[in-house]
């Protein structure tokens, strides 16, 4: 319950500034501008191709998909990602108000918590444009439902793991810069990793392929939805966040 | 509404970071109605105390029991009998006087049904009524301490922890703040920490003087008495050691040619001792005093080594 109050108030904060609201309108021109792109493209373009050729391909191969693979989509989240980073804790540590924090009857698990819940709402906002605009194509096409909620559920698993990583950053210093640069690094790392290790070793590598976010969101995105997927997001999100709690206790324990 | 329960009890608190020792075997106790003074040159580790009693920063060793709860044991219990306004005051700049608060009532988990009176009452017993919709940031360094001062006490805490409340305030501003303190004593025990003298003296019943970290007095802000402290004048003065041969003399020192003080073992009987040997020996004594050493002195003389420094 305290989580939860805790997060309301600092969505009510967030919403406050003209930060939030100005990336909101920057991801949903982006977002709309990509999904007009993909549809002037298919329709211009692959759309007399696929029946010339009679291909089982359509909408959902030819825009969904490059829609919810884009890297605009994963700029955005990282963009959102950063700068919730800059505020959640570490503008709290700078401003001398977590002592406010730590020095109330709350657990800092509950503070975690609270602030985890925050950066996820915020975050989820975010990329509701991203996951309600394929829905509209409902009105001119025929659509394969189940495909847009596995995608959806992608993009809300990478929100979730963003967030619990742009908690972790803002808990690990005191300068919001810092913590936005962080989370940006750890967030790339994770997402590139498979190919990092696969650029230097000159091959596939099992654990870097299954540490990678990416190739656990991408079979989501085709409409795959596996449960050792599920799992591998919850496990982040688990980490980041016992990480961060370990990181408050240790701003008491401070050596 | 006094009670000699200690709302805090503290011993043998100690601090280190890294092979640095910040606070070494520091007692403490404060009962309500009690203001006590934490006096102390810049990094004498005032704050740190302070902070360890408040539960955000853990002791090497000691025990803190708050309210009769260790705060080791159960801090979430303890730090709700505890107000706590740090040094930098922790206010939300982008929020209103009364949004803030409330926030800080339902921190201190205050029931939802009795923040609204909470916060009305500590904004008038704060003098922030006229304020309560404003911004903070919009506020004058004097309003936002009050506003710190306020979310400290707004859950009406057994024990207020204050870490240099007036600093940086200007005389004004200062006044009102103390005022302000001396009334919270009615209802709470209140701990404070300052490094000016004429508010410690002002405010406080009893002074603890911290130094390196370790507690070097604790007694009343008052003059120091503790010490049979006299200053003899002669007119025709003999070697100090004539004087030191009297019975109860522990000490003598030499502070003008014709000046000398003299610490005593037991006054009653020493100094009649001391007359009736100048007056025999025709050293023509001219003065006999009493001197107290004042707060300022003992401060000056515990912590002569950093001042020389």
């Amino acid at each position: 319950m305290m989580a939860l109050r805790l997060a309301w108030r600092e969505l009510r904060l967030i919403a406050r500034g003209p930060a939030f609201w100005l990336l909101l309108g920057l991801v949903q021109a982006f977002a709309a501008w990509w999904y007009l792109l993909l549809l002037e493209q298919y329709r211009s373009h692959y759309e007399p191709l696929v029946v010339r050729v009679n291909s089982p391909m359509g909408v959902n191969d030819l825009v969904v998909l490059p829609f919810y693979g884009s890297v605009l989509l994963l700029g955005a989240l990282l963009l959102g990602a950063a700068m919730l980073a800059m505020r959640l804790l570490a503008d709290e540590r700078r401003s001398g108000s977590l002592q406010l924090l730590l020095s109330s009857p709350i657990s800092m698990t509950q503070l975690a918590a609270g602030k985890y819940l925050a950066a996820l709402g915020c975050l989820a906002l975010l990329a509701l444009p991203w996951i309600l605009l394929p829905w509209t194509l409902a009105f001119g096409t025929e659509l394969d439902f189940a495909r847009l909620l596995s995608a959806g559920l992608g993009v809300l698993l990478l929100v979730a793991a963003l967030a619990a990583i742009a908690l972790y950053a803002s808990s690990v210093t005191a300068q919001p810069a810092t913590a936005a640069a962080l989370t940006v690094a750890i967030a790339v790392a994770l997402m590139g990793l498979n190919a990092g290790v696969e650029a230097v070793a000159g091959g596939d590598d099992a654990i870097a392929d299954y540490l990678a976010m990416l190739s656990h969101y991408e079979p989501l995105v085709q409409g795959l939805i596996r449960s050792s997927d599920i799992i591998y997001f919850a496990l982040l999100v688990l980490a980041f966040v016992g990480f961060t709690i370990r990181q408050l206790d240790s701003l008491r324990t401070q050596r | 509404m006094t009670s000699s329960k200690a709302l805090l009890q503290v011993k043998g608190l100690g601090r280190h970071f890294g092979p640095r020792l910040a606070v070494a075997d520091v007692n403490l106790h404060v009962t309500r109605g009690e203001v006590l003074g934490l006096l102390g040159l810049n990094g004498a580790g005032k704050t740190t105390t302070l902070r360890m009693i408040c539960g955000t920063l853990a002791p090497s060793q000691g025990s803190i029991c708050i309210d009769g709860v260790d705060l080791m044991e159960q801090p979430a219990r303890a730090r709700q009998s505890l107000g706590y306004l740090p040094e930098t005051p922790p206010l939300t700049q982008d929020t209103s006087v009364r949004e803030f608060l409330r926030f800080a009532a339902m921190l201190r988990r205050v029931p939802s049904s009795l923040q609204h009176d909470a916060v009305a009452r500590v904004l008038s017993r704060c003098g922030l009524a006229d304020v309560a919709g404003r911004l903070i940031r919009h506020l004058s360094k004097g309003y936002q301490q009050r506003v710190g001062i306020a979310q400290a006490i707004v859950h009406e805490p057994a024990l207020v922890v204050l870490d240099e409340p007036t600093v940086g305030l200007d005389p004004r501003q200062v006044v009102d703040i103390r005022r302000l303190i001396d009334a919270l004593r009615q209802d709470h025990a209140v701990i404070f920490s300052s490094h000016i003298l004429p508010e410690v003296q002002a405010l406080c019943d009893r002074v603890v003087i911290l130094h390196h970290g370790r507690q070097v007095y604790i007694g009343e802000p008052t003059d120091d008495d503790t010490e049979l402290r006299y200053q003899l004048r002669l007119q025709n003065p003999p070697d100090p050691g004539a004087l030191q041969a009297l019975a109860g003399v522990e000490s003598v020192r030499q502070l003008e040619p014709m000046l000398f003080e003299l610490v005593l073992a037991d006054d009653a009987a020493a100094l009649d001792e001391i007359l009736a040997a100048a007056v025999a020996a025709g050293w023509q004594p001219r003065e006999l005093g009493r001197c107290r050493r004042t707060l300022e002195q003992v401060f000056l003389s515990l912590t002569a080594g950093e001042a020389a420094a």
